[in-house]
């Protein structure tokens, strides 16, 4: 009876916790769209503090790994494909890997990690030190001052990073294949461009806006739960790294297996 | 009530009525049927130990929650009625200066005390920025609003947080235990500054302490809670000549233990949980 209790709880807690992460979603939206007709507009220069934050800081970590990623994609594949005697297909297995799977999952964990984390911490930090009540009484809703830019930004720039991680990914294998090949890399971007096409780009794109709803919703939920101090902030800030890494990966997952079976 | 009269500002419209409010924090009791009423000009002190419900008050009257039992008026408006757009408007004439400031880190001071400036009104820059040095005036803190929070001392911090509090013309001022945390200097200078601020913008104040000496400076009346109900509420000279045992013991910080329930101390001595409705 205890154990199904439990079970019970754990599942009601689930539901209760994806509902408010809905309402997150929602209530952003609404001050996005609405909240200029109650006088109370998302700032754009909240958005933009974001979007640096999450985006521009984040490209020189984001290019030396794709660079290392795109590399190794380039040294595995003609390892492998050697053994077939095909490694100059290595480009295709390169060029969509990195396209549909690695550029989105490596921006998606590394933005989880700097600025899912960091919302997490802040919102955390801002609820033990009252400003969230402060908020609350001074007429500013903390979903539109708070949550709202963080998703957009998100939106915009994970998004934009995965495209820049893509590209350096590519590069990298290619400067790789060249030297092991002896292939130029004019030729390495004609194969490249053969090997993609729209819908690999859309995969990729279409899961990177995922990953960042889920980065910014993860973060924003941790913070908000805070309790206990400043020791609660860093377990919301630990948490959410693992929760948002966990989801980002699980939601790759249900991509690929969707793509996959519909064709 | 002849102590009221004294009192600059002080006048009969009620600001605030709450009637038998009743709240819980999960299957614990907190405020069982607490009616009180703020009036315009007044400083409202609300006292009392550790538990007894006076944060749980505070934040009701703040409209920070909605009362699930019982009634709330804050400004001549019911809480439980207000829309979205009634909530926004109304928490525009209430400034709150909070225990620990709660000033934004990543703000400087002025833009901390800007703020509500800058989301509530269509004041261009210039303006707001005057407006901003008036308070910080106000407050003795000229000169300091390009510092960042972390730069100021507790005081400072909580005199900036009183500057932001009033930057919209609050009609009443809510101070969490303002004195907490200060050594007895700068607590009178803080309650002096209270008394500046009722006098210079005739709002009604409400402050939550437990600071006796404080209380009696600023206080025109003063509410005790205790264990989640009201113990008293009158003013300084009506508190101080009040015959009950329980508040003299409170007046000379006297701790008066509980009368214990042999049967619930052997429950909580077994482990098990409190009894739905007792008190914490």
């Amino acid at each position: 009876m205890d154990f199904l209790e439990r079970v019970g709880r754990a599942t009601a807690h689930s539901f209760g916790e994806f509902g408010f992460a809905g309402v997150l979603v929602a209530q952003s939206l609404f001050w996005l769209f609405f909240g200029p007709r109650l006088r109370q507009p998302v700032r754009m220069g909240a958005i933009i503090a974001q979007m640096r934050e999450v985006g521009i800081n984040a490209i020189p970590i984001v290019a030396v790994l794709s660079a290392a990623i795109g590399a190794v994609l380039a040294m595995q594949g003609i390892i492998s494909l050697k053994k077939f005697g095909a490694e100059s297909q290595v480009t295709f297995g390169i060029a969509i890997s990195m396209v549909r799977e690695f550029a989105p999952l490596i921006t998606g964990i590394l933005v989880a990690g700097r600025s899912g984390s960091a919302l997490a911490a802040r919102i955390g930090t801002m609820k033990i030190n009252q400003e969230m009540d402060a908020l609350e009484v001074m007429g500013i809703n903390p979903v539109r001052f708070l949550v709202a830019p963080a998703l957009f930004a998100m939106i915009v720039m994970v998004p934009a990073l995965t495209i820049f991680s893509g590209f350096i990914g590519l590069y990298a294998g290619g400067l790789y294949v060249g030297v092991d090949l002896s292939v130029s890399m004019d030729a390495y971007i004609t194969q490249v461009a053969d090997a993609l096409d729209a819908g690999d780009v859309l995969h990729g794109f279409a899961k990177s806006i995922a990953f960042a709803v889920l980065i910014a919703i993860i973060g924003v939920m941790n913070g908000a739960g805070v309790q206990g101090g400043a020791e609660g902030v860093g377990k919301a800030t630990t948490r959410s790294v693992v929760q948002a890494i966990s989801a980002i990966v699980i939601t790759d997952m249900i991509f690929v297996l969707m793509a996959t079976q519909m064709g | 009530m002849a102590e009221e009269t004294q009192r600059p500002g002080a006048g009969a419209k009620k600001m605030i009525e709450v009637e038998e409010l009743v709240t819980h924090y999960g299957t614990r009791l907190i405020l069982q049927g607490v009616s009180m009423d703020v009036r315009d000009g007044e400083i409202m002190v609300i006292m009392g130990g550790s538990g007894s419900g006076k944060s749980t008050l505070l934040r009701y009257l703040m409209a920070l929650e909605t009362p699930t039992s019982g009634a709330m008026r804050i400004l001549d408006k019911d809480i439980a009625d207000l829309s979205m757009k009634e909530m926004f408007a109304l928490r525009k004439k209430l400034g709150v200066a909070f225990q620990g400031g709660a000033l934004f880190s990543s703000m400087t001071v002025g833009e901390n005390i800007m703020l509500p400036l800058f989301e509530h009104t269509n004041l261009d820059r210039q303006t707001m920025e005057i407006m901003v040095r008036l308070k910080l005036e106000a407050v003795d803190l000229a000169g300091f609003e390009d510092l960042m929070p972390s730069e100021l001392s507790g005081g400072m911090i909580k005199r900036a947080a009183f500057a932001r509090a009033v930057i919209m013309d609050p009609r009443i001022l809510f101070c969490d235990e303002p004195s907490a945390g200060l050594d007895p200097v700068v607590s009178s200078a803080l309650d002096d500054l209270i008394l500046r601020l009722r006098d210079a913008m005739g709002m009604a104040i409400v402050v939550v302490t437990h600071e006796l000496e404080s209380a009696f400076k600023i206080a025109d009346r003063i509410t005790v809670l205790d264990r989640g109900k009201i113990l008293f509420i009158g003013t300084v000279e009506e508190l101080r000549n009040h015959p009950s045992e329980r508040i003299q013991n409170l007046l000379n910080r006297r701790m008066e233990d509980d009368p214990v329930d042999p049967d619930e101390y052997l429950r909580r001595l077994m482990g098990e949980k409190m009894q739905e409705g007792a008190t914490p």
